[in-house]
């Protein structure tokens, strides 16, 4: 049995955000990112706010600006099974696609999978870490065959999300609301590497919560996919894992974006690597290139290594497969 | 069948008002003795009802067509009160973390992990559970088809699985063998009788098909 916490249904997004304004609020969406925290301790919640009634904040509609708005509530399932999105932007679908497990995608919302707490053994467990205010990382030494090669310091977690680097691949951006008004914030900004804050995952203030998530009109000709390489064919995290956007002019690279999952604390752009190939010829010899250059600056620890081969593997087919 | 003693609330947080409250509705349904249920003093207009910590919401909820109005405590997981509060245990327990999918039932026709779902979450939600497949004492299609595969050794994770499925045919009436896999992968089976659910899956797609 969980422990005891007040609970209110919101209302209006007006309510929620009232609601969120004051210590020891928690957002409830799908919820099962939230329930599992709980019922581990990696948090506690003295109100529980649900905005899961918030239909308002359900549903993929087009933009003014010809690009999609996707609610923040909108279900992963929905989210994967929406023509529009397979359409232009296959990344974001093919990501949803292989979230967690069908009861998952049924329940929890895309909001909730950008704001999800990292998977990291030593967090969800009884450790006192950076990640909870503590100040080692049990990673470090201890068992990491699953931690991040990019990013790390304070604390080696990787971001647990698919969809998060398919949106910072597509440009995506979202609007946050907290009793201080509203925002808008590229999906690229929302993230949070340790060495800037451990202990939060993306830039969200107490009380603030994503509501819509803003995708661009895409570019004609660009097109987009994503992989996940996990330890077993069905549900489970990345191990690694690239969400990449193409356009080609010609023969020749016009625009590329490649953001990759399972390696980092925040979904990792390879601006190196666009820039690398942006306005060459990709052929076999420069895509090698590319998975080079990709896994420099990685640093893996004692048992993660495999990470490095397995980024430059997924970099090289990704180019080639959506070339 | 009265709960007065299990899972007593807490303590009333200091002003808000407790009130004896039974209920009973439909069969099955549970007299809760002594609950509170509570709202915030003089909330605004504008603002939601807060049910305090320890205090009690109620909710109702139609399960396998028949409505339940009962009040619950907000931490009560749907999984809960299914098992515990309406005596419907062929929902079972496993993992309690959204992990094994022992607690599949279908929630306005989709399938969900009730242990990761609050009651409260469900309130006026359409939930069947393996007991809603039946019809009187024959089982349901998709009960018979893993009947007939032999889909099962140790049968605990079956209603999940079983769940899963129906969720899965209702949304893909002829799956491919790689859709039934992906479209079971939240159910886990310790026994590892996967590869007769996944022809018990097919069976029951068959079977519906022609209209049974």
């Amino acid at each position: 049995m969980l422990q005891t916490f007040a609970y209110v249904r919101a209302g209006s997004l007006n309510d929620a955000v009232k609601q969120l304004d004051g210590p020891g609020a928690r957002v409830h969406a799908g919820g099962t990112d939230l329930l599992g925290c709980l019922r581990d301790d990696v948090m506690s919640a003295e109100k529980v706010v649900s905005i899961s009634r918030l239909d308002d904040l359900r549903g993929i509609t087009p933009a003014a600006d010809g690009g999609l708005r996707i609610g923040a509530l909108t279900t992963i399932a929905d989210l994967a099974a929406h023509p529009g999105i397979a359409e232009k932007y296959a990344a974001l679908a093919q990501a949803a696609a292989v979230v967690a497990s069908p009861q998952l995608r049924n329940q929890g919302t895309i909001g909730g999978n950008l704001c999800q707490r990292p998977r990291c053994w030593y967090f969800r467990g009884d450790y006192h870490c950076t990640r909870k205010g503590g100040d080692m990382c049990y990673a470090i030494g201890g068992e990491n065959q699953y931690h991040a090669i990019f990013g790390g310091g304070a604390c080696w977690i990787v971001h647990p999300s698919d969809t998060a680097p398919a949106l910072v691949a597509l440009d995506a951006k979202l609007r946050l609301i907290s009793a201080k008004g509203a925002r808008m914030v590229p999906a690229e900004k929302f993230f949070v590497l340790p060495d800037e804050n451990a202990q939060k995952e993306n830039v969200l203030a107490p009380g603030e919560l994503v509501t819509e998530i803003l995708l661009p009109p895409m570019p004609a000709g660009m097109k987009s996919a994503y992989r996940k390489v996990r330890a077993r064919g069905s549900w489970d995290f990345a191990m690694a894992g690239m969400a990449l956007t193409l356009t080609m002019k010609a023969d020749k690279v016009a625009d590329a974006r490649i953001v990759l999952s399972g390696v980092a604390p925040i979904p990792w752009r390879l601006q190196a690597v666009e820039k690398l190939i942006i306005g060459q010829k990709l052929d076999a010899k420069l895509m090698t290139k590319a998975a080079d250059l990709a896994v420099v600056g990685a640093k893996p620890l004692e048992q993660n290594a495999y990470k490095v081969a397995m980024v430059r593997g997924i970099v090289a087919e990704g180019l080639e497969k959506l070339l | 069948m009265d709960h007065d003693n299990t899972d007593k609330p807490a303590p009333a947080t200091p002003g808000v008002s407790r009130r004896g409250f039974i209920t009973s509705v439909g069969t099955g349904a549970i007299g809760v003795a002594a609950a509170a249920s509570l709202v915030s003093a003089a909330p605004p207009e504008t603002q939601a009802d807060v049910v305090a910590a320890g205090g009690m919401s109620s909710v109702s909820l139609v399960v396998n067509g028949r409505r339940h109005t009962m009040l619950v405590e907000p931490r009560w997981s749907l999984l809960y009160v299914l098992r515990d509060r309406l005596g419907l245990t062929g929902t079972k327990i496993g993992c309690e973390r959204g992990e094994c999918g022992a607690c599949t039932v279908l929630i306005d026709g989709k399938a969900r992990y009730a242990c990761m779902t609050l009651a409260v979450e469900a309130d006026g939600r359409d939930i069947t559970t393996i007991e809603g497949l039946m019809t009187g004492e024959e089982l349901g299609t998709t009960q018979q088809a893993f009947a007939d595969e032999d889909a099962f050794q140790c049968g605990y994770c079956t209603p999940g699985q079983v769940m899963a499925a129906e969720s899965l045919l209702r949304v893909n009436p002829s799956p491919t063998l790689d859709e039934i896999r992906q479209g079971m992968a939240g159910n886990l089976c310790r026994c590892g009788a996967y590869a007769h659910i996944f022809k018990a899956v097919a069976k029951a797609a068959d079977l519906k098909r022609q209209g049974r």
